[in-house]
């Protein structure tokens, strides 16, 4: 089982972002997805820092894939996303958009592209991906009935850990909740280094809201079920960065790590994030 | 008699009257599902069986109107043979098109139907022309319903860039994230639209009644409290009251329908091929009320763009009829956004 750590899904400083890859150079993770997954007009990295953290961690022996805007709606989106292609060696594609784009070079199939069933898999498998992410909401069972259909070579990702990108909307949360609009957002999303919690009139942790995504507010944390994702076929766990606020995330790391190879579990530290860990969709963790 | 010559008004069928109601008020096609939980309005009473679904053609064929079967959920490998049978049910009882959304299905919809028309679903998240490219070389489709995402100038480019019919929303619910990437119900409910064509299902749903007001529940958590006297509406997970930054509000959008009455000249002029009512789930009586109003609105915005105004009376029927009495153009108006 390979690890790996997803694209950063929340707006840093540009400072922050870059401490946050040189401190994965030497952790023990496989692969990690770079670049801006969640809106445009985030651009404190410029695709030549992107380039430049990239180099780092290939020169560490990590496998370094270009993740992809998954709501794709201005042409000055689309013209980023050739860049990209052409630049990179390898994508996750989380739109069609860039499955059209890569033309048959090998690429990753997203959490966004919505694969459901074997028919779906191949024909992304023929296209040129060689390893799917797991929709989100798909539970246990499903990813069984898929994993027994998809094709030879086809490498299957879960996302093991992290609030999981639930939603993408044209409209940016993190401006409405401060009476402000996307086209005057002040990028006002930079405040929510972990997204901002919304809560049940009951106070129950719900949703984070991560500009124009909406999250669990619950980190998924799939640690104890390691070997059971194993056994079942599944080659890859993401691990979804977030702050050291949370939860040193080397630490996240370590005990992924450690569980990964077998050994004692190590004890996940506890999540200080509002909502704590769950295993799978809400329904489970309250069940 | 329907008339073609301007934008098409699609209008949606939950059933047999549903559909006689839109064809007799001036849809020039119909979209209806199978009673097979594999639609977008996979609701308990709802939809088609095949011989009602059939029936329905033929009432709509000998109208001039056109019927449309909606297949847009993602089927898994368990219900794969399900879906296929279907896609083979709707060709086999005369349907103008499918509306599909998993890219498999629609590969066999071209390669065991050709001859029968693919829509791309508003369900198969296509929000640029790249993407619609993507469907259109592989699976031939010849029209794709836009995402409530794109501003009417996005939607004008698009329009130019993918030589595709392009339908979008015109009235009715709104869903304000993309839609076929939207959790939020399977993360409360464990089911979704992508995976069992429902967003909040019923069956999930608790009306409690305390001192403070009415509470709605979706499996167990909080969506909204309403105080004695307050209209309560369903509890849609994105048009809940929450608590954001030590305030209660509705933290992602106020329930509220889509209306793009204002609006029809310019999305007639970025070159829209159809105009889609949102509301299987609805009675006949609303979607003859509803028809009735956008065909008004679109002849007369047909005869005369530059004068258009939204008809007074029409324009009253239909603010009856939103979700909280109030209306938005979401996504069309860049502040909304």
């Amino acid at each position: 089982m390979k690890l790996s750590v997803g694209p950063l899904l929340y707006y840093w400083e540009r400072s922050d972002v870059f401490a946050f890859y040189r401190a994965l150079a030497p952790a023990p993770v496989d692969s990690v997805y770079l670049g801006e997954v969640v809106c445009s007009k985030r651009r404190a990295l410029k695709q030549a820092d992107w380039a430049a953290i990239a180099s780092e961690l290939s020169a560490a022996g990590k496998e370094v894939i270009f993740s992809t805007l998954a709501l794709m709606e201005a042409e000055s989106e689309l013209a980023a996303l050739a860049r990209i292609v052409s630049a990179s060696v390898t994508i996750e594609a989380n739109d069609m958009a860039a499955v059209q784009l890569a033309g048959g070079r090998p690429f990753v199939a997203g959490p966004h592209l919505n694969v459901y069933n074997g028919q779906t898999l191949r024909l992304l498998g023929a296209l040129g991906a060689r390893r799917w992410v797991a929709p989100l909401e798909l539970d246990a069972a499903a990813l069984a009935e898929l994993l027994a259909e998809r094709p030879d070579g086809m490498e299957c990702e879960v996302f093991a850990y992290g609030r999981m990108p639930l939603a993408f909307s044209a409209r940016c949360f993190s401006a409405r909740v401060r009476r402000q609009n996307k086209d005057d957002c002040s990028f006002v999303c930079g405040e929510d280094r972990d997204g901002l919690t919304v809560y049940t009139r009951e106070h129950e942790p719900l949703f984070a809201l991560n500009g124009v995504q909406a999250q669990s507010a619950q980190v998924r944390n799939l640690i104890d079920r390691v070997n059971e994702f194993e056994s079942a076929g599944v080659q890859m766990l993401r691990l979804s960065p977030h702050s050291d606020a949370a939860v040193p995330f080397a630490q996240v790391i370590e005990a992924f790590a450690h569980a990964v190879r077998g050994e004692r579990a190590v004890e996940c530290p506890a999540s200080a994030l509002p909502g704590g860990y769950c295993s799978g969709p809400l329904l489970e963790a309250r069940r | 008699m329907a008339d073609r010559s301007g934008i098409e008004l699609v209008c949606p069928a939950g059933s047999l009257p549903a559909l006689h109601a839109a064809v007799d008020n001036g849809a020039d096609a119909v979209y209806l599902g199978f009673r097979d939980g594999l639609n977008a309005r996979n609701f308990p009473g709802l939809n088609f069986s095949a011989a009602d679904a059939r029936s329905g053609i033929e009432y709509a064929h000998r109208r001039g109107a056109r019927v449309f079967v909606a297949l847009n959920v993602y089927p898994s490998p368990s219900r794969w043979a399900a879906a296929t049978a279907a896609v083979d049910a709707a060709a086999e009882i005369g349907a103008d098109a499918l509306i599909l959304a998993d890219a498999g299905l629609l590969a066999y919809a071209a390669e065991r139907h050709a001859g029968v028309s693919r829509h791309l679903s508003v369900q198969g998240s296509a929000s640029n022309w790249q993407a619609l490219q993507f469907y259109r070389e592989r699976f031939g489709i010849r029209r794709a319903v836009l995402p409530r995402v794109l501003s009417v100038a996005q939607v004008e480019r698009v329009i130019e860039r993918s030589g595709l019919e392009i339908e979008v929303f015109g009235f009715g619910s709104l869903c304000i994230m993309v839609e076929g990437r939207c959790a939020l119900s399977a993360h409360v409910t464990g089911e979704s639209p992508n995976t069992h064509g429902v967003c909040s299902p019923a069956h999930a749903v608790r009306w409690v009644e305390r001192p403070s007001g009415r509470q709605a529940r979706l499996n167990g958590v909080l969506i909204d409290e309403f105080a004695p006297g307050e209209a309560a509406g369903y509890p849609t997970l994105c048009k809940g009251r929450f608590e954001a930054l030590g305030s209660i509000m509705h933290a992602l959008e106020e329930p509220v329908s889509l209306n793009v009455l204002d609006i029809l000249p310019q999305l007639m002029a970025a070159g829209v091929s159809a105009i889609k009512v949102e509301g299987r789930q609805r009675s006949p009586a609303y979607v003859a009320q509803v028809t009735r109003a956008l065909r008004a609105a679109l002849d007369a915005c047909r005869r005369d763009p530059a004068s258009y105004r939204p008809p007074a009376v029409h324009a009253a029927a239909l603010e009856r009829l939103t979700e909280g009495h109030t209306h938005t153009l979401g996504a069309y108006s860049r502040p909304w956004q």
